[in-house]
């Protein structure tokens, strides 16, 4: 691998550009591999990395039935943070901002991670009950937290709209400085690139169509482009994971819903920060390019069509409307959907399963962005020593059973 | 939006409409007797098909009844909608 520097930049420039290698190998599928990942989204591409780097697991396959970070890596609204409410999904997001915070020097590949810090805005009493309680179990966790009240929020975001005769007037949020926004194509193509470097094969247009098993153990997969045998499979496709238990005979406790995010036109810098409502329910942040990045909640329907109803975008944007006046007049740009795997409790499945040597990392739901390269570096432990990290033993798949559910959903509510 | 067909009012908008997840589970006669997979299986497991899917819908700010929808989750189509067989949202079907 060529090391991306100011150097390299200032070389190249001199070469009209014309000398930069491909990012990654485009090689043909071997016969068999020690771990094939399926899913060459962020979550697949940071478990082959994270499997090169930490276990040395390097005769590794990365399956993707498009292109890579054409999914829901693609078609996220970027944000990044940690401040979860229950102890065992805070530690792991929290795992997962450390990375983060070292990401694009650990990768040689700038994925434009930017720590604007997140205000998650209360606007009733109970709010910010529940605020000051979140606040102060990410405190207890070690995580970065705080609680602002209007006035320091109105100074720091002064497009917002904190009249106390607002119909759902902003009280007050929690603050989450270490939180931010990062580049998701960006992260894809750095998490392929570095996990290429280390020997990982990534296949693009290889579609999964069956689950080899014998003996309740896995042999391989069928693929659009042949059969590959496989001595451990590691399952990470967000809303297509109930399809990839079907073929290998599991139930996964997954429903999967359309979620839809918009941008706005290009506009002048007027919001550096993320600003995310449970309540109005709507969340926004600026890209770099000047666009508003809006999103908000799931369609109630399952499906995997990529996109949903308009009323549900009307919805969100009555809520940005609300707390941001200004923005009224700004035409969208673009608006997409993306295929979430909601799990009832709103935390992810990172699990051995019941066939040996198939895994499956799944039920990020609407929040799974952030998690990326957590995600990846427990779903390598799990693959690499056929047990979980502890970081991850809490999200088994088994806690259907025994009813140990991390209920984030009655925590976190729905902006993720 | 999806256009809905209420069995009992016809053609509405979405917006009616709550969504009320698969169709046709029925919930176990003796829970003390099933063991905690079967019961995790009841609470929880769906069969969240990329296809056809046979679902339940309530016409919320209609007639308040509920109903069973056949529906593409791909094309988002609905190819059938019928009345409830019975009370308790488990459809004959």
């Amino acid at each position: 691998m060529k090391k991306y520097s100011a150097f390299s930049l200032f070389r190249n420039a001199f070469g009209h550009n014309r000398g930069w290698p491909e990012a990654w190998r485009s090689p043909e599928p071997q016969r068999g591999y020690d771990v094939v990942i399926v899913g060459g989204g962020g979550h697949g591409l940071a478990t082959a990395y994270y499997l090169a780097k930490e276990h040395g697991i390097t005769n590794v396959a990365v399956l993707e039935k498009g292109w890579i970070g054409g999914g829901n890596t693609g078609r996220n609204t970027t944000i990044v943070r940690s401040n979860y409410l229950w102890t065992e999904a805070s530690l792991l997001y929290e795992k997962s901002l450390k990375l983060w915070e070292g990401l694009s020097q650990d990768l040689n590949y700038n994925v434009m991670f930017s720590q604007r810090g997140v205000y998650n805005l209360g606007h009733t009493l109970q709010d910010m009950r529940d605020i000051e309680r979140r606040v102060a179990a990410n405190r207890l966790n070690g995580i970065d937290a705080e609680v602002v009240n209007a006035e320091q929020i109105k100074k720091a975001i002064p497009i917002i709209n904190t009249s106390p005769t607002a119909r759902y007037p902003i009280l007050g949020a929690s603050l989450q400085r270490r939180a931010g926004i990062a580049r998701h194509d960006a992260v894809a193509w750095g998490f392929a690139r570095a996990a290429d470097a280390l020997g990982v094969d990534i296949l693009e247009q290889c579609e999964v169509t069956g689950v080899n098993r014998e003996n309740g153990k896995v042999t391989g997969v069928e693929t659009t482009r042949g059969t590959i045998r496989a001595k451990k499979i590691g399952v990470v496709v967000a809303g297509n994971a109930s399809v990839l238990a079907d073929m290998a005979g599991l139930r996964l406790p997954i429903e999967s819903h359309p979620l839809q995010a918009l941008v706005s036109e290009p506009i002048k810098p007027v919001l550096d920060t993320v600003v995310m409502s449970n309540a109005v329910h709507g969340y926004a942040s600026q890209s770099d390019k000047g666009e508003l990045v809006i999103g908000a909640g799931i369609d109630a329907y399952t499906g995997y069509g990529q996109r949903g109803s308009f009323h549900t975008i009307e919805h969100t944007l009555e809520a940005i409307v609300e707390l941001f006046p200004v923005f009224s007049r700004v035409r969208m740009l673009r608006m997409w959907g993306g295929i979430v795997d909601i799990c009832p409790d709103a935390c992810p499945i990172i699990s051995k399963t019941e066939v040996d040597g198939l895994y499956f990392n799944c039920g990020w739901g609407t929040g799974g962005f952030k998690a990326t390269p957590g995600s990846g570096w427990a779903f390598a432990h799990t693959i690499a020593h056929n047990e979980p990290h502890e970081l991850n033993a809490p999200f088994d798949l088994r806690r259907f059973e025994t009813g140990a559910l991390i209920d984030e959903h009655g925590a976190a509510a729905v902006a993720h | 939006m999806l256009l809905i067909s209420c069995p009992y009012c016809g053609e509405r908008a979405e917006t009616e409409f709550a969504y009320g997840g698969e169709a046709g589970i029925a919930r176990p006669k003796d829970p003390s007797a099933l063991s905690d997979a079967e019961w995790a299986d009841y609470l929880f497991m769906r069969k969240n098909p990329r296809g056809a899917h046979r679902e339940l819908w309530n016409h919320a700010q209609g007639c308040r009844r509920w109903f069973e929808v056949e529906r593409d989750t791909v094309t988002y189509d609905i190819v059938a909608s019928d009345a409830l067989r019975n009370g308790n949202g488990k459809s004959e079907r």
